[in-house]
């Protein structure tokens, strides 16, 4: 037997999640939560348990297949357990001209991995455009902005995750 | 520069607390949408028209002239989205508006959806944009708890929702209508124009899709008047632009700048790039995002206009300017933004999907020393399966993320061929194959 999905707890608030995130689409188009609602389960769950995606399907009305579909079209979507830490580098042109290339093989060499293996602490990997291009090279640590790095700023921010 | 400029999105930035509603109504915030409302939406869609306000997102349609295809008798509802998917790389400008004025936003929805007759907004942003999401997600929360928003506007029956949706990565739902599928909560598939979203749009109703900056620039217009918005930009484009600068430049940045400036001046000028680290020169210079075809150093004398560029087979774009140095390999610069645009493909048409990475991999054996001779008509030829070359309209697929793929191939090889047919020569890159450049020690 695999462990439940959540808790009742968890499930309470789950479907409050849901319920509110319904109060902004017209009645008759629940599915148009589906971005939203993995969301959700991502925020609770850490990742897309393939349980939870059905249970997204079926509070939205819809097939399990348009969950998986959304879910492994989208990169932010974790569809397999990730690392403790995900560290997306921008690797686009304008950081690449600031040095994104050797920030990369910096981290590669500091936390002892990879890029694009998804390891049991860090998982780092190559992004694209993040936006920050004016204030390059930057990564996001989880969804946390870090920009205008340089080797010191880099050491400390790794130095904060130990 | 004979029209005197002035800060137009940017102008309130640095104010403190401007991001909360307090600081906004402070700078006067909120008025103008008061005076608006005492306007009949033809008269908003006639003054938008007469600013000649022009999309910032990159394709510089004019606004006004979108919102008119709306149609006027249609029983369906209608919908405003705003467009904050900001990911062209090069470009950095939609990101602080969201953090820094994100009232200027919401007051401009208010605006536009008084003058569409949009009872719903949604605001689509990029998933990784945790921390504008957050300060807007407020600022919208301020404006309901002030009675701005939600069922009766600025106390008028008209009702007004405003909610924000937050992308999970994927670049093609900055295209309009895969933005659209995206909302519905699909895979962002790129639908076929005609019918256009101002007719068939959101859930199939009526819909207009427009980008942050120029949503922003709505109370503004209303502030000051149509004729002054107009008067500080061009015959066609009215404004100003955010320009965001970076790459070898001494103060990369996000600079609000007078259309009439050139790319040059943005790269030298005090006020802006402060030129270009010691002995280094412009080689070459991508004006518009990445996706806009680059110029060479001889031709940065254009200006940020939107109209400018036709001759130069470029375009003005997402205002991203891109400067690329002299020390700097051409051949591994494509190869970054091609790798961008195979990555983002979304694989709907066959074209962009098996094009994009083919000539992905065609630069980086080019890069790593094992061209051939062909390979680079071989690279020409794939691009314009998908776009043509000179760019003449749209290309051969459903959106333009294919064109913009092509695009930079088929420039970049033609205005440094040179360069290209030295690495095939000499199998080698001239420039080493060292990654590029140290980290946090720009030289």
């Amino acid at each position: 037997m695999s462990d439940p999905l959540f808790t009742q707890e968890e499930y309470r608030k789950f479907d409050e999640g849901i319920a509110e995130l319904l109060l902004h689409y017209p009645s008759d188009r629940k599915s148009a939560a589906m971005l939203p609602a993995l969301r959700l389960l991502q925020t609770m769950k850490g990742w897309l348990p393939p349980e939870g995606m059905e249970l997204v399907a079926q509070r939205l009305e819809t097939h399990k297949e348009h969950a998986y579909e959304v879910a492994t079209f989208y990169v932010m979507y974790h569809t397999q357990k990730p690392a403790t830490y995900v560290i997306d580098v921008c690797t686009s042109l304008s950081c690449s001209l600031r040095g994104a290339e050797s920030l990369l093989a910096f981290l590669e060499k500091k936390l002892d991995t990879c890029a694009g293996v998804n390891g049991e602490r860090y998982f780092v990997r190559e992004a694209e455009c993040l936006a920050s291009c004016s204030t390059a090279p930057c990564f996001q640590i989880n969804e946390d902005h870090f920009e205008s790095l340089t080797p010191q700023k880099v050491e400390q921010i790794l130095e904060n995750l130990k | 520069m004979s029209v005197p400029f002035e800060k137009v999105i940017s102008r309130d930035w640095d104010k403190p607390a401007q991001s909360t509603l307090v600081g906004y109504k402070r700078s006067g915030g909120y008025k103008n949408l008061q005076k608006v409302l005492s306007l009949s939406p033809q008269q908003i869609i006639d003054e938008v028209k007469k600013s000649n306000l022009r999309g910032r997102g990159g394709a510089g349609f004019p606004t006004g002239v979108k919102w008119g295809f709306v149609p006027k008798d249609s029983p369906k509802p209608k919908y405003l989205c705003v467009n904050a998917d900001e990911s062209e790389p090069g470009t950095a400008k939609d990101r602080y508006i969201l953090e820094r004025d994100p009232h200027l936003l919401l007051e401009g929805i208010a605006i536009a959806c008084w003058a569409l007759g949009a009872h719903t907004c949604y605001i689509y942003a990029r998933g990784e944009f945790k921390y504008p999401s957050s300060v807007l997600d407020r600022a919208i929360a301020e404006a309901y708890a002030d009675g701005i928003f939600g069922r009766r506007l600025m106390d008028t029956p008209f009702a007004l929702d405003v909610y924000q949706v937050r992308g999970a990565g994927a670049y093609i739902c900055g295209e309009e209508t895969a933005l659209l599928e995206s909302l519905e909560g699909k895979k962002g598939w790129p639908r076929l124009k005609p019918p256009f979203p101002a007719v068939v749009g959101l859930f199939g109703c009526p819909t207009v899709v427009n980008n942050v900056e120029t949503i922003a620039a709505l109370p503004r217009i209303f502030e000051k008047g149509a004729e002054w918005f107009a008067g500080l930009g061009t015959e066609k484009s009215g404004g100003t632009r955010l320009v965001t600068l970076s790459g070898s430049v001494n103060r990369p940045g996000t600079y609000e700048a007078p259309m009439q400036a050139t790319v040059e001046e943005m790269i030298y000028s005090q006020e802006y790039g402060q030129g270009m680290p010691e002995g280094r020169k412009p080689k070459a210079v991508i004006p518009g995002g990445s996706s806009a075809p680059v110029l060479t150093a001889s031709e940065i004398g254009v200006s940020l206009d939107f109209d400018a560029y036709r001759p130069l087979h470029s375009m003005a774009g997402s205002g991203g300017i891109i400067v690329i140095d002299d020390a700097t390999c051409i051949v591994r610069a494509l190869w970054r933004v091609t790798r961008f645009y195979a990555e983002e493909s979304c694989g709907q048409c066959t074209p962009c999907r098996e094009g994009q990475p083919w000539m992905t991999r065609l630069l980086r054996k080019i890069e790593e020393g094992h061209g051939q001779p062909g390979d680079l008509d071989t690279l020409m030829d794939v691009a314009s399966a998908i776009a043509p070359w000179p760019p003449v309209g749209l290309g051969n697929t459903v959106c333009a993320l294919g064109d913009a793929g092509a695009l930079p191939v088929q420039s970049f090889v033609t205005k440094f061929r040179e360069e290209f047919e030295q690495h095939i020569s000499e199998q080698r890159c001239p420039y080493g194959d060292k990654p590029w450049g140290a980290f946090g020690d720009f030289k």
